[in-house]
């Protein structure tokens, strides 16, 4: 567990010297402003590094091997759930077809189970297999601890406690993003799926493309929309 | 099991620690201490924090460099600025360099080579070029005669407050569409755009914004500009699916014909469909709330021969600009370690700030002549509802009445007298305030438009008005100076007569009905989400509908704007809209769905054709897929529950 005073968060960040600015030299008339660079500011928010195990039993650590400087899909679930992990489960199958041969290649898809103590990895490799899970697709589980500070810090959690108790009820979005430029969205699980892979495209490649390049590389997705 | 804001658990003494800290906080601020008497009493450095005290320290409940929350922004000093008058849009000529193309009626698509995309975004959907599209309806018949240029920037140096406890901000914004950033740089509010009906204008927009991580890791540089509440095509009205890149522009041509003009009042539509007080903002699918915040919005006013911005004329409204101003609401968080303004990307529920800024400064002051004024008050958002009222912070018991005259864009019948009014994302009410009689009746010298709704999250406010004269509810305080001077403009209390309303008699063709519902923390609108390549139905064009719309998503209230047309309300809860004590009568945009609403809407749909939008404007639950799409064509459908 990650127990953090403000001082060992400031020098986490490189802020102490900043923490003895303002506490203890009142005297400084201009307050000296310490802008974390956007990514940074982001990991700090957001990304936490536990170490986490996949559905293949590799452990892995969260920010280092999964985030940094990638193109990602994010969602929550757990192997036993009735309600809507099932849908959606089933929907980023579609998902996965829809982008082809890139996830794995440059985009990932990370399930974090609400469920640590019953979804071990084996548990977890059951319920991939059970949905033809292609590759780049990974099922998490980690300790509870550590999955329930990840579920926070990705804003997986209702304002009001005992909504956020019920995980029959767990919110049922995607998170996706491109870490380099710092860009995240997030869409229903239940949208539909080709909208969401042009959802997904639009974030992580939507810094570097063109909508010239984009007509080729989607020329399907776009073939769909002119037909309507 | 506690946590901080960063999601790191905290043991029970801490986390007790860390809740005093903010109830000690909390105390001060309600006490009304400003900066100077917190220094003065020892609790604040000359930094601007508060010292390191047991349950005092300023970050000892989590509220770090990095952490974006309401109640950790920094401490500011409320009236030290005055409020920014907002420039005009300068109009251009077609021999400006930004006009090297004149606009045309179909998009001008050919590929930049420098950046490997079409010169103009107009045609594009979802990014996805579509050849052939988004041409101008009736630009043949109503020839632009009014050019200007607005150019999305960012700028590095912009002044919130002269509060040295906060930063120059890195906002994005719109400039006045010159090329040196030295001498026209990007501005919040982008500079109020001033057109008359009648005469059909052209702005150009150009995305200049910066590719790369953005500053405080919010804002995305694909951008579409909505022009919030006018009758424009969707070619030009700026919907979430048609959003251009950075490199790009895109021409927004506008009638500025009344609705009808086609149908039946040609050949320049109905003059009581006239509309006023509108406004423009960013409006990209998923990301409107994040680059709306970071700046990208600001008013356009529309005058007639009525309204004519001239108060010897017309209706004899209070004179444009001098006596006739805009404010612009916007509730912000700021980062208390790098002072700048902040935004959660992550957040499900809606943003409400700390800190209140009009026309871009926190909290101004304005120094108003014994005469009355009109003001344009605008609910810039992100997810923030307002009721507001008149107070006299030297006799905060005092009930001050002003005149309503406007709902949204559009001026009611006669004006009504209120103490109060309320405002949802995106509504708008223009409001006669007399300082005169104020100063005579209430021996006011000066006077705070305060907030008093309160609201502590994004779902909803919590419905409790608090008490009158607590200054950190204050928005702008009017400092009342001078002798009565000469006033041309109209008396509200002599009942003047604007528009009369459309009549809401024809049978609609259809009743169509929509509930706004939430599960598994998922928006949903009939259990569907937004999609940019689904259109939900079809309304036949030059017809009359009849929406039901129903907020079935528990303890949340969605203020729900419908693009294109504006409706009257027919009933609310079984009922017919009040005047009193909140005004919901008159045209609106906007409607506020609060808790367990359901409302019926008279629409007339008439001249343009194709697709719009429908969504929740707290702009954090439109960005996850509270909205649809519908369209106009010749031929409507029958489907009553889209």
């Amino acid at each position: 567990m990650i127990a953090m005073t403000r001082r060992s968060w400031l020098a986490a960040v490189g802020l102490a010297p900043l923490a003895a600015t303002a506490a203890e030299n009142p005297k400084s008339q201009q307050r000296t402003f310490q802008n974390i660079p956007p990514r940074e500011l982001l990991r700090l928010r957001h990304f936490p590094n536990s170490e986490l195990v996949t559905h293949q039993g590799k452990k892995v650590r969260f920010y280092d091997d999964l985030i940094k400087g990638r193109k990602v899909v994010i969602n929550f679930m757990y192997a036993k759930c009735e309600g809507i992990c099932v849908p959606v489960t089933a929907n980023l199958v579609k998902v996965q077809k829809i982008l082809k041969g890139r996830v794995g290649r440059d985009i990932f898809m990370y399930s974090i189970t609400l469920k640590p103590e019953e979804d071990t990895p084996e548990v977890l490799n059951k319920y991939a297999r059970t949905f033809h899970v292609g590759p780049g697709w990974l099922f998490l589980t980690g300790k509870p601890g550590d999955i329930e500070v990840l579920r926070r810090k990705l804003g997986f959690v209702y304002a009001d406690p005992i909504e956020d108790a019920d995980k029959s009820n767990h919110i049922g979005m995607l998170r996706f993003g491109n870490e380099m430029f710092a860009r995240w969205a997030a869409c229903p699980g239940q949208a539909h799926a080709d909208w969401i892979a042009i959802s997904i495209l639009s974030e992580v490649d939507g810094p570097t493309r063109t909508a010239a390049k984009q007509t080729t590389r989607n020329g399907s997705l776009a073939a769909k929309e002119n037909g309507k | 099991m506690y946590f901080n804001i960063f999601g790191y658990k905290l043991s029970r003494r801490r986390w007790k620690e860390a809740l005093s800290a903010q109830k000690n906080r909390q105390e001060l601020i309600t006490a009304g201490l400003g900066r100077r008497e917190l220094f003065k009493l020892g609790l604040l450095t000359s930094g601007g924090y508060l010292v390191a005290q047991s349950g005092l320290s300023a970050w000892a409940d989590g509220c770090g460099p990095g952490v974006c929350q309401l109640g950790c922004s920094p401490p500011t000093t409320p009236f030290i600025d005055p409020l920014t008058i907002v420039p005009i849009l300068p109009e251009r000529q077609l021999t400006d360099p930004g006009f090297a193309t004149p606009p045309s009626v179909c998009p001008n698509n050919a590929i930049n080579p420098a950046t490997q995309l079409p010169f103009e975004g107009r045609g594009q959907f979802n990014g996805v070029l579509r050849p052939g599209t988004d041409c101008f309806q009736f630009f043949n018949q109503f020839p632009p005669q009014k050019f200007f240029i607005e150019r999305m920037r960012q700028n590095t140096n912009f002044r919130i407050t002269s509060d040295p406890n906060i930063a120059p901000q890195t906002i994005w914004g719109f400039n006045q569409g010159g090329i040196d950033p030295t001498t026209d740089p990007a501005i919040f509010p982008g500079p109020t755009i001033v057109t008359r009906y009648q005469t059909p204008m052209v702005v150009r927009r150009f995305n200049e914004l910066p590719s790369g991580a953005p500053a405080g890791g919010f804002g995305v540089p694909e951008t579409s500009t909505h022009l919030h509440n006018f009758h424009s095509g969707p070619e030009s009205d700026g919907g979430p699916c048609r959003w251009f890149f950075s490199g790009q522009y895109f021409d927004y041509y506008h009638t500025m014909q009344q609705a009808g003009f086609s149908f039946d009042f040609p050949p320049t539509g109905d003059v009581n469909e006239t509309l006023s007080t509108l406004w423009y903002h960013d409006h990209r699918v998923d990301h409107t709330a994040e680059n709306v915040y970071k700046g990208l919005a600001g008013f356009h006013l529309i005058f007639n021969q009525f309204d004519t911005g001239d108060e010897t004329t017309g209706f004899h409204l209070p004179s444009f600009p001098q006596f006739d101003i805009p404010l612009f609401l916007a509730d912000k968080l700021i980062d208390p370690g790098s002072g700048q303004i902040c935004f959660d990307t992550f957040g499900f529920d809606g943003l409400v700030g700390d800190k209140f800024l009009v026309n871009g400064k926190i909290q101004p002051f304005f120094e108003v002549q014994k005469r009355r004024y009109r003001f344009r008050v605008l609910d810039g958002g992100p997810s923030r509802f307002y009721q507001f009222f008149l107070t006299n912070p030297d006799n905060p018991g005092q009930s001050i009445p002003f005149w309503q005259i406007a709902n949204d864009g559009n001026l009611l019948p006669t004006p009504i007298q209120v103490t109060s009014a309320r405002i949802g994302v995106a509504e708008r009410v223009d409001v006669i305030i007399d300082f005169n009689q104020i100063a005579q009746a209430f021996g006011a010298t000066r006077l705070w438009l305060e907030n008093r709704l309160e609201q502590v999250n994004g779902r909803a406010p919590t419905g409790k008005i608090l008490p009158a004269g607590q200054i950190q509810n204050a928005l702008v305080e009017f400092r009342i100076t001078g002798n009565p001077v000469a006033d041309g403009s109209v008396d509200p209390a002599t009942g003047p007569q604007f528009y009369n309303l459309p009549s809401t008699t024809p049978t609609p063709r259809i009743t169509r009905n929509f509930k706004f519902e939430r599960s598994n923390g998922q928006w949903a609108i009939n259990g569907q989400f937004m999609d940019c390549n689904v259109i939900r139905f079809t309304v036949q064009r030059n017809s009359v509908e009849k929406w039901v719309l129903q907020n079935s998503s528990g303890g949340w209230q969605h203020p729900i704007h419908i693009h294109f047309e504006e409706f009257q309300l027919l009933s609310i809860d079984g009922q017919p809209p009040p005047s009193s004590p909140l005004v919901q009568t008159g045209r609106k945009d906007v409607i506020r769905l609060e808790f367990g609403t359901t409302a019926e809407l008279f629409f007339r749909f008439r001249d343009f054709r194709n697709d719009y939008p429908m969504h929740c404007h707290n702009t954090v639950h439109e960005d996850h897929a509270m909205m649809l799409l519908w369209q106009i064509q010749d031929v409507g459908d029958n489907n009553i529950e889209p």
